[in-house]
């Protein structure tokens, strides 16, 4: 990690650390906690999304699917076969990894528009199936009865508890993050990014490297629909379909795809947005979302992190936040 | 009884597959000249469908409903490429993807807030009940969209092999640049392929409307089933487009019939995938010419 990014990751920590404490006592504002529970998981899917589209260049519309293997195998595992939710919480993310891993091999020798549709159409495959194994997912009208989670023996109840734990996991998906992108293997993923065939013709085994990071972006998506259905205690196959693809492309695409804190600034603004600000337009509310996506893609491609340097003129931010001078 | 069974589900799954052909050619025209994948193709559909419904609410008759419905769609193609796609001549495909998939977020929306949730159905083209051959009914409907469908075909063959602007389309689709230098206007070629393919999109809307009504959300299905039947066929291939179309419109019949109603849809998205992965460039294709496509 760079000086620049720990200094980040610092204050945003501090950030996070300090908000509920912040927003708590205000009645008007306390529910905000429960808000950013849903934003950090969320923000833990942009993560690894970020990492695959912002860092390997690769498209995927089908994150969704992946954050419902794994909401599926925690509340199946724990409901129907009475697993601990902490072991089933890897046995999820293995099997979307694994289910990443078969469906990456031939999907990420497709390029551009012919990876979004066969991830897209992959996507749409697995909501198919929640809807229909009835037996074992509910179908439509969902899973209930799926238990909370308990570290050292007592439930996790309160709110605040919860908050803090999946704000732990985003953190701890960041360093991760950070540390793969300093590594041997994140210099490679942007000669991928940045021109594949050269990358190839250098000896980068790119089609390796894209498909470690598919499975690494299934295996967060995984982790964060576990934590999901053990907040919710319910899931539906709707939390699960093709607009919330879209939507974790547009938290995303938003907060700025190539930089990890712009995954993280997209998942908190959007889930925001989603939960708070935009129930006055009720059912236009799909029109305002494309709208948004539509201005963002056009006239800020590198999302809002790009324009915060500006509005920000600190030391920090002096150098401006693109990728190059994170390395 | 099982012959029966038998014709039945290969009627409804040619009807199906007609329009899934449709809804590819929609996606060819575009490519061809753009080499975009426009997500918003099954939008175009659903659009065309409810905006028949609406004139045909005013009172007009079904020809002219079918008209104006084809006109209006076509409209919202030429402002799409106009004042959006042409914004982003510069975008990369991930930008254009993404561009594509909010217009369909916009239409999808907006189409929502005009006829609400419900599924509106349209009266058939002609009256009279259903005809029976061997035993099985078949719509007369279902007719009209087989007949309305290869009219649409012959036509779009006729206009890019006998005409100057089919032929400078096709021009683009070989080599943009060189079709640009030897004095086809481009812009307006890219113009025009988002017009036809929002054209035909709407064509397709209207003649399925009275069989499997119409709803504001049905946009990503059709548009998803419709790449799969231009994937199958081959990207930017009209005719591997209806091959493919009906192979996928049979195999969804045959499997609400035989197999499951559930599962109906996903078959066509397995079979995409199964396309897309091992013959990416289509049951028709060339896997030469698809080298040096961008994909």
């Amino acid at each position: 990690m760079s000086k620049k990014d720990w200094w980040i990751f610092l204050v945003t920590a501090f950030l996070i650390g300090v908000f509920p404490l912040v927003v708590q006592p205000f009645r008007s504002v306390s529910h905000y906690v429960d808000v950013m529970v849903f934003a950090g998981i969320f923000a833990l899917v942009c993560i690894g999304l970020s990492m695959l589209m912002g860092y390997a260049g690769q498209i995927s519309i089908a994150q969704a699917a992946f954050f419902g293997i794994g909401a599926y195998s925690s509340g199946i595992l724990t409901v129907h076969f009475h697993m601990n939710p902490w072991a089933a919480m890897p046995v999820g993310a293995a099997l979307a990894g694994f289910v990443a891993w078969l469906l990456g091999i031939p999907a990420l020798r497709l390029k551009g528009h012919y990876l979004a549709m066969a991830t897209l159409g992959f996507g749409v495959i697995v909501n198919i199936i929640m809807n229909e194994e009835v037996k074992w997912t509910g179908g439509p009208s969902g899973l209930v009865g799926i238990p909370g989670l308990s570290i050292g023996g007592r439930e996790i109840f309160h709110e605040l508890a919860w908050y803090y734990l999946v704000w732990g996991f985003v953190f701890m998906g960041l360093l991760f993050c950070f540390h793969v992108l300093h590594s041997r293997v994140g210099r490679a993923l942007r000669a991928i990014h940045e021109e594949e065939a050269a990358a190839e013709a250098m000896g980068v085994p790119t089609a390796r490297y894209k498909v470690q990071v598919f499975v690494l972006s299934a295996i967060f998506a995984s982790i964060a629909g576990s934590l999901y259905t053990h907040y919710m205690a319910f899931i539906n196959p709707s939390s699960f379909n093709l607009e919330w693809s879209i939507q974790f492309l547009l938290m995303v695409m938003v907060g700025g795809m190539q930089s990890l804190w712009g995954a993280v600034l997209g998942a908190v603004l959007m889930t925001f947005m989603r939960n708070e600000w935009l129930h006055v337009f009720a059912d236009q509310e799909i029109i305002v979302y494309g709208a948004l996506l539509l201005i963002v893609a056009l006239f800020v491609p590198k999302g809002l992190v790009s324009l915060l340097p500006r509005l920000l003129p600190s030391r920090i931010f002096k150098s401006s936040g693109t990728r190059e001078d994170e390395s | 009884m099982l012959a029966t069974d038998l014709l039945q589900y290969t009627v409804s799954g040619l009807t199906l597959g007609v329009i899934f052909a449709l809804v590819a050619i929609g996606f060819n025209i575009i490519y061809n000249v753009t080499e975009i994948i426009n997500f918003a193709q099954g939008e175009f559909v659903v659009v065309g469908g409810l905006l028949a419904v609406f004139f045909v609410g005013l009172g007009f008759p079904i020809p002219m409903a079918f008209g104006a419905s084809v006109l209006v769609t076509a409209a919202l193609g030429f402002g799409m490429e106009r004042f959006v796609i042409r914004r982003a001549r510069n975008a990369s495909i991930l930008s254009l993807i993404i561009i594509t998939i909010a217009m369909s977020m916009i239409f999808k929306g907006s189409a929502m807030s005009l006829w609400g949730k419900d599924p509106y159905v349209l009266p058939p083209f002609s009256e009279g009940g259903p005809i029976m051959v061997a035993g099985a009914a078949i719509q007369p409907q279902a007719l009209w969209v087989l007949a309305v469908s290869a009219l649409v075909v012959i036509a779009l063959s006729i206009f890019f092999h006998r005409s100057v602007y089919g032929k400078a389309m096709l021009a683009c689709a070989d080599n943009a640049n060189a079709a640009r230098m030897v004095g086809i206007p481009v812009r307006q070629m890219v113009l025009l392929s988002f017009v036809l393919s929002a054209s035909v999109g709407a064509a397709a809307g209207v003649i399925i409307t009275p069989i499997s009504l119409m709803q504001y959300d049905r946009g990503a299905m059709l548009g998803l089933k419709g790449f799969a039947a231009a994937a199958l066929g081959g990207l930017g291939n009209f005719y591997g487009a209806l091959a493919a179309g009906a192979i996928l419109g049979l195999a969804e019949s045959f499997t609400a019939g035989y197999i499951s109603s559930g599962y109906k849809d996903a078959v066509s998205l397995v079979l995409l995938l199964f396309a897309l992965f091992f013959k990416p460039e289509g049951l028709f294709g060339s896997s030469e010419a698809a080298k040096l496509k961008k994909f």
